[in-house]
């Protein structure tokens, strides 16, 4: 049966199946105050979601007991812990290429545990969706909001999405299933967040009905066969042929790997639609520009403010997608900007590299404030750096330890 | 707009995925003519003219067409059988109309009977084999039909046409998508249309095929 048929027919929890357009842009919204980990609970109900399997680490796991009660609702079909992450990882392959719609979330070294799984689920087409709530990957232990977990997922073939809010989290949730399960796109999706900024603090979120829910998946729409065991993608573990030693075999596995790199490309058109665009822009005339994702474009609008009663103006640039890359309207947006400010979650810098590599004059790109380990972003260090770009001499904060 | 195009090849030792040049799939209601969106009208006409032009015109018909897994994938079946006869029909007999199934994705070891079948891991020896100049997937799952375009288009100079149920292939020369049985008989009406009004290619290129 279509998926398209379905429209306006009952779950088995008595949800309507809706139109995806109307749920999240026309439907009546409620605002509700909750956690970032309870918003992702109510999009989870909404989402038709067929399996979801987790492993617990910190800040992650509130959420995935959470959807543990959703189970027990019966918005669920199936609910399980695996024995790792990545044992989890493996299990939700397992369940995707069973054709189901899968769902779990992760965390810092969670996500690392499991990052052998990642290029196997961009490989094998699966378009699990994996929450990841940002936390520190390095010794010594860190359980605190840290970025650099996202520098090895953004190699991975997956979508990598990158969001502010727990509003983004509630939108990007439903709606990424509906870029990342499209047949041109077919690919995993990393919905990243800052852990604990966004899974453990409250926030008003405007949440659609409950009573409306996304269509389910629709399996027989995928570009690879549905849990076929003689044929690639299920039988690369088997007699696959990049075991083979001739030029035939390199040539299918390059060809393979572009192809899923062109899905993620394809992902753009899709993306676009349902986010109003990879980037969100605010005064880009501005000479000077913070560019960030995350929850550090939040502290970046508490700098620009303070900045404004200085009266020296700032403008910003939101990227919601680090794959895809936003680099053409990243280019446009910064073409005017002196100096661009890309504020950071962790100790590599990752953002700032990629944005330098995709414009033009790239010394303009400063690559700071950056904090890590679980430390706070004051936006006072933010003014610190484009005070120290200016020339004036600040003494509000030492961000750079001088 | 991007300037790539998707041309015949050879185009190179490994040629990049259309998607990453830039190339975009039509909407609904549009097709591609190497990498440029077109009205599917457009496609139609351009579709027919390249299958009448080809020496060896040829299907490969997928396992979605090739099993009838459900109503409709076997009145698509029974349509690509008329537009394989209406081929036949409107070609000259200097031309050699195929119907080659893809029957499934399985890596064929130690090799391949390129006689009767294509194979997405290495579609090059069916159309070296078969002197294939111009070819349309259809019934192919969209990964494995891109993986074949791109391979077909690195290493031979067939032109390649995809008949997608979903949202088109950038890797071919001419895509249409939404695929149903209606724009396979509307395909084969364009080929009746035009038969007798096109100049079959003479050029025979070293990788077997001719365009």
């Amino acid at each position: 049966m279509e998926t398209t048929s379905l429209i306006g027919t009952k779950n088995k929890k008595g949800q309507v199946i809706t139109d995806v357009r109307h749920m999240m842009f026309e439907a009546p919204r409620t605002p509700s105050f909750y956690t970032g980990s309870e918003v992702i609970k109510e999009a989870i109900r909404r989402a038709n979601v067929d399996v979801m399997i987790a492993y617990p680490i910190t800040p992650q796991s509130e959420a995935a007991a959470l959807i543990g009660e959703l189970f027990a609702e019966g918005y669920i079909k199936e609910y399980f812990r695996g024995e790792s992450e990545f044992a989890v990882m493996s299990q939700c392959a397992g369940a995707a290429f069973g054709g189901a719609r899968v769902f779990t979330t992760t965390a810092g070294p969670g996500t690392m545990r499991a990052m052998e799984n990642f290029p196997m689920w961009a490989g094998a087409r699966l378009p699990i969706q994996m929450i990841v709530t940002c936390r520190g990957i390095n010794s010594p232990l860190s359980i605190q909001p840290d970025t650099l977990e996202i520098s090895y997922l953004i190699q991975t073939g997956m979508l990598v999405w990158h969001a502010e809010t727990a509003q983004d989290f509630y939108d990007w949730i439903l709606k990424g299933y509906m870029v990342s399960e499209e047949p041109d796109v077919h690919l995993p999706l990393a919905l990243c967040c800052d852990g604990f900024f966004v899974t453990h603090t409250k926030d008003v979120v405007n949440l659609t009905p409950a009573d409306m829910c996304l269509p389910p998946y629709d399996p027989y729409r995928s570009p690879v066969p549905c849990m076929d065991m003689e044929c690639p993608p299920v039988r690369m573990m088997r007699d696959p042929f990049v075991m083979k030693s001739n030029y035939i075999s390199y040539a299918t596995h390059a060809s393979w790997q572009q192809e899923v790199w062109a899905a993620v490309e394809r992902s753009r058109k899709h993306t676009i639609a349902w986010l109003d665009g990879l980037i969100e822009t605010e005064n880009t005339d501005a000479d000077i520009l913070i560019v960030s994702s995350g929850t550090a474009v939040s502290q970046g609008r508490e700098a620009i403010r303070l900045l404004a009663d200085e009266g020296i103006r700032v403008g910003l640039v939101k990227i919601k997608t680090i794959r895809p890359w936003p680099w053409q309207e990243i280019r446009e947006a910064t073409k005017n900007a002196k100096h661009i400010i890309v504020p950071e979650f962790n100790v590599a810098g990752w953002l700032a590299r990629e944005i330098k590599a995709s414009i033009p004059d790239s010394d303009r790109v400063v690559a700071a404030p950056h904090v890590c380990g679980g430390m706070t972003m004051p936006p006072e260090i933010i003014v610190s750096e484009i005070k120290n770009v200016l020339g004036m001499r600040d003494h509000a904060l030492a961000g750079r330890g001088s | 707009m991007s300037q790539y195009r998707v041309l015949p090849g050879p185009e190179h030792f490994l040629p990049p995925a259309a998607a990453s040049m830039g190339i975009r799939l039509p909407n609904p209601g549009e097709g591609h003519i190497n990498g440029v969106i077109v009205p599917e009208e457009q496609a139609y006409e351009e579709a027919a003219r390249q299958f009448l032009m080809a020496k060896v015109p040829t299907i490969f018909p997928g396992p979605l067409v090739l099993w009838a897994w459900n109503e409709k994938a076997a009145k698509k079946a029974t349509a690509i059988k008329h537009l394989y006869e209406t081929l036949k029909e409107c070609v000259t007999p200097q031309q050699q109309a195929m119907l080659i199934p893809m029957p499934d994705y399985r890596p064929k070891y130690p090799k391949i009977n390129p006689e009767v079948e294509i194979n997405p891991n290495h579609p090059n020896l069916t159309i070296w084999h078969n002197k294939i100049d111009c070819c349309m997937f259809v019934g192919v799952h969209c990964h494995q039909a891109n993986l074949s375009l791109k391979i077909i288009r690195g290493g031979t100079s067939c032109y390649t046409i995809a008949m997608c149920a979903q949202a088109g292939h950038e890797d071919a020369m001419l895509s249409f998508r939404d695929a149903s049985v209606e724009k396979i008989m509307k395909l084969a009406e364009w080929v009746r249309k035009l038969k007798g009004s096109v100049t079959v290619s003479q050029f025979v290129s070293k990788s077997g095929s001719s365009n």
